[in-house]
């Protein structure tokens, strides 16, 4: 089974976000970048799957600079076999990067495809519909639990739906899955794991190669920080008139009551 | 040229080693440390990264990462736990002696088990009568031809109770001193091997410290590691090795004590305000701050020098770095509960194990004082 993860480096949770002087985008000098959270348990889950089915390898592949190829190295010292790094220095849409990312998965005969309900960048839970649209095979996402048939030719994906209730998916082989958190526990890279990383070749592609043309459709002009939050208010006086003042606010200024 | 920064694989250990320590050490090390109770979870999971162990050369199958890598492992164990971090790293020293000392075929037939599964070692070369003065050992070893029998009693010996291999220091004639010493490898379920019970210690409380006492027990001629005459160079060879690792844990430690520091001035609010708006506090801050980064430059260097080779030079600077690290580690504990005032002094928060803990650091694996006469005796050398 050709097992594929697209994954995505993403800011650290912990990043104190700056924007750009001309707002276009966000300052990327001197952020510590990381697997986006989600793409983590699409590796577990990929890797679990090899497991699984006791054949097969796993490739990881991300498009953008070379910094990226560090969460390439992660993903083989995890457990990964392989690794491809589409290179681009340039500012991309996310169609740029599902067209890229599905040149290479027709390429290299992906068929089962990993990656993260979305990255916790930009949150737009998108790349995995417009690869899927783009490759043409089926997709679904919030994946919480997989099932491969004993004929490895479908599988049973099951997601989570409101009210506690589970939503089971019956697709053919290839297909992409956009997977939740609380599917596993992603393991730790090993120290062997790291080692071989070092040396793993990584696969290298640029937007020519996959015949990607045209610059991004998608322009982002004007980055704004949220809101500061304003002060909360004291309320004083004895507990009577705390209390009539409290409920006043909840119901008429907060308006939850 | 002077060149300080890691290399890939090195940012990569420590960014794992250092997730491991957030989520499976410091949730658990209040617990441990309460209970006393062995965390050999932990311990267990630590082996399946492949951080224990790390020195076995590579052509034996073992990783054989440098005294480097271990420094940088043994700073990110020592900021979560210095308990586990000495149960982790108790096996390099305990190994050391037979990696050194040993034949291929010992290598291959005591140290290789150690891949396999996780199993732990113990080196075991303090007695009740001899400490700093290690050379003065009496647990005697007696030649009967295709092997020795053991008898004495050794203390303080960490992991005693819960490993599967000993490297035990002997001497086959005391009247030789330092010239009668050997090493043993011994099967810990050796017949004559009497388990004393776990010290009741002030730190390092989830580490199981205990004595043992070797009662007639037989060890074969193949498991001698060094003849008489040469143990007790391998065991200064062997602490040359670890001692930088050590010293390394006891900086993680002090990390620990100031990030804590640090973020309780930011909260913590007296007159009104911060106490980190306090020059006093600043100071105390800043201070140590200094023998944080001092420390892990030393153990750095004294890594380096081990790892090139230049032996002579890489006992004095493992001795400045474990001396420092030690010292500095209690000073900067000491200073944390300090700025955390009576809360510091609670088990609520997580300064006093810290306190608790580092004090081990100037004691075991040479003491601060041994350290300076090491230091001392390179210094006045001809």
């Amino acid at each position: 089974m050709n097992i594929f993860v697209m994954l995505k480096q993403v800011p650290d949770t912990e990043t104190k976000i700056k924007v750009t002087a001309d707002k276009s985008n966000i300052e990327k000098n001197d952020i510590k970048w990381i697997i986006n959270p989600y793409d983590e348990f699409a590796i577990e889950e990929a890797l679990k799957t090899k497991e699984r089915l006791k054949e097969g390898t796993v490739t990881a592949v991300t498009v953008g600079p070379d910094r990226t190829v560090e969460a390439l190295r992660t993903a083989v010292a995890m457990g990964a076999d392989n690794a491809i790094h589409v290179k681009t220095d340039d500012v991309v849409d996310t169609f740029q990067v599902a067209k890229a990312l599905s040149e290479v998965l027709k390429k290299e005969s992906a068929q089962i495809v990993f990656t993260g309900k979305q990255a916790i960048d930009d949150d737009q839970a998108a790349t995995f519909g417009f690869v899927s649209e783009l490759v043409d095979w089926p997709s679904a996402s919030v994946i919480v639990k997989v099932e491969i048939a004993p004929d490895k030719k479908s599988l049973k994906a099951e997601r989570d739906v409101e009210g506690g209730t589970r939503h089971i998916i019956e697709m053919p082989i290839p297909c992409v899955l956009a997977v939740d958190k609380g599917i596993n526990t992603p393991r730790y890279a090993s120290l062997p794991g790291i080692m071989k990383a070092k040396k793993k070749e990584i696969k290298v592609y640029s937007f020519a190669d996959l015949g990607v043309t045209g610059g991004p459709t998608v322009k982002e002009s004007d980055y704004q920080l949220p809101p500061e939050r304003s002060a909360g208010k004291k309320i004083t006086g004895d507990a009577a008139t705390q209390v009539k003042e409290l409920v006043r606010m909840l119901r008429e200024e907060a308006k939850v009551i | 040229m002077i060149e300080f920064s890691l290399s890939d694989e090195q940012k990569a250990l420590k960014e794992m080693v250092r997730r491991f320590v957030e989520k499976e050490v410091i949730p658990n090390a209040a617990r441990f440390d309460e209970s006393g109770e062995f965390p050999k979870e932990i311990i267990n999971h630590a082996w399946e990264l492949g951080i224990m162990n790390t020195a076995i050369p590579q052509k034996f199958g073992g990783l054989g990462l440098g005294v480097l890598d271990e420094v940088i492992i043994n700073e990110e164990l020592g900021a979560g736990c210095l308990g586990i971090t000495t149960s982790i790293m108790v096996n390099n020293l305990a190994l050391y002696p037979i990696l050194l000392g040993g034949t291929d075929e010992q290598i291959k037939d005591l140290v290789l088990p150690f891949l396999e599964s996780p199993k732990l070692a113990a080196f075991c070369l303090s007695e009740p009568g001899s400490g700093s003065d290690a050379g003065s050992l009496s647990t005697h070893a007696e030649d009967k031809g295709d092997h020795y029998v053991l008898n004495g009693s050794k203390m303080w010996i960490s992991n005693g109770g819960v490993a599967d291999l000993f490297t035990v220091f002997a001497t086959a004639d005391k009247s030789l001193k330092t010239k009668g010493i050997l090493c043993l490898a011994v099967d810990a379920k050796s017949p004559g091997i009497h388990l004393g019970k776990p010290e009741n210690k002030m730190g390092q409380r989830s580490s199981d410290t205990r004595s043992i006492t070797f009662e007639g027990v037989k060890v074969p001629k193949k498991n001698l590691i060094a003849k008489p005459g040469e143990g007790f160079r391998l065991a200064l060879k062997t602490l040359d090795h670890t001692r930088t690792p050590t010293a390394s844990a006891a900086v993680g430690g002090a990390r620990a004590a100031m990030n804590h520091s640090i973020k309780y001035a930011k909260e913590r609010k007296q007159f009104n305000q911060a106490i980190a708006s306090f020059q006093a506090i600043q100071f105390m801050l800043a201070d140590m701050a200094t023998k944080v980064e001092s420390g892990r430059l030393l153990c750095y260097q004294a890594a380096w020098n081990l790892d090139n080779g230049n032996h002579d030079i890489a006992r004095y600077y493992s001795a400045l770095a474990k001396r420092l690290s030690a010292d500095m580690a209690m000073e900067v504990a000491t200073d944390a509960v300090q700025i955390f005032g009576g809360y510091g002094y609670t088990k609520e928060y997580p300064v006093e194990k810290i306190m608790r803990d580092v004090k081990l650091m100037q004691i075991y694996e040479g003491t601060s004082q041994v350290q300076r006469v090491v230091i001392a005796r390179y210094l006045l050398q001809d």
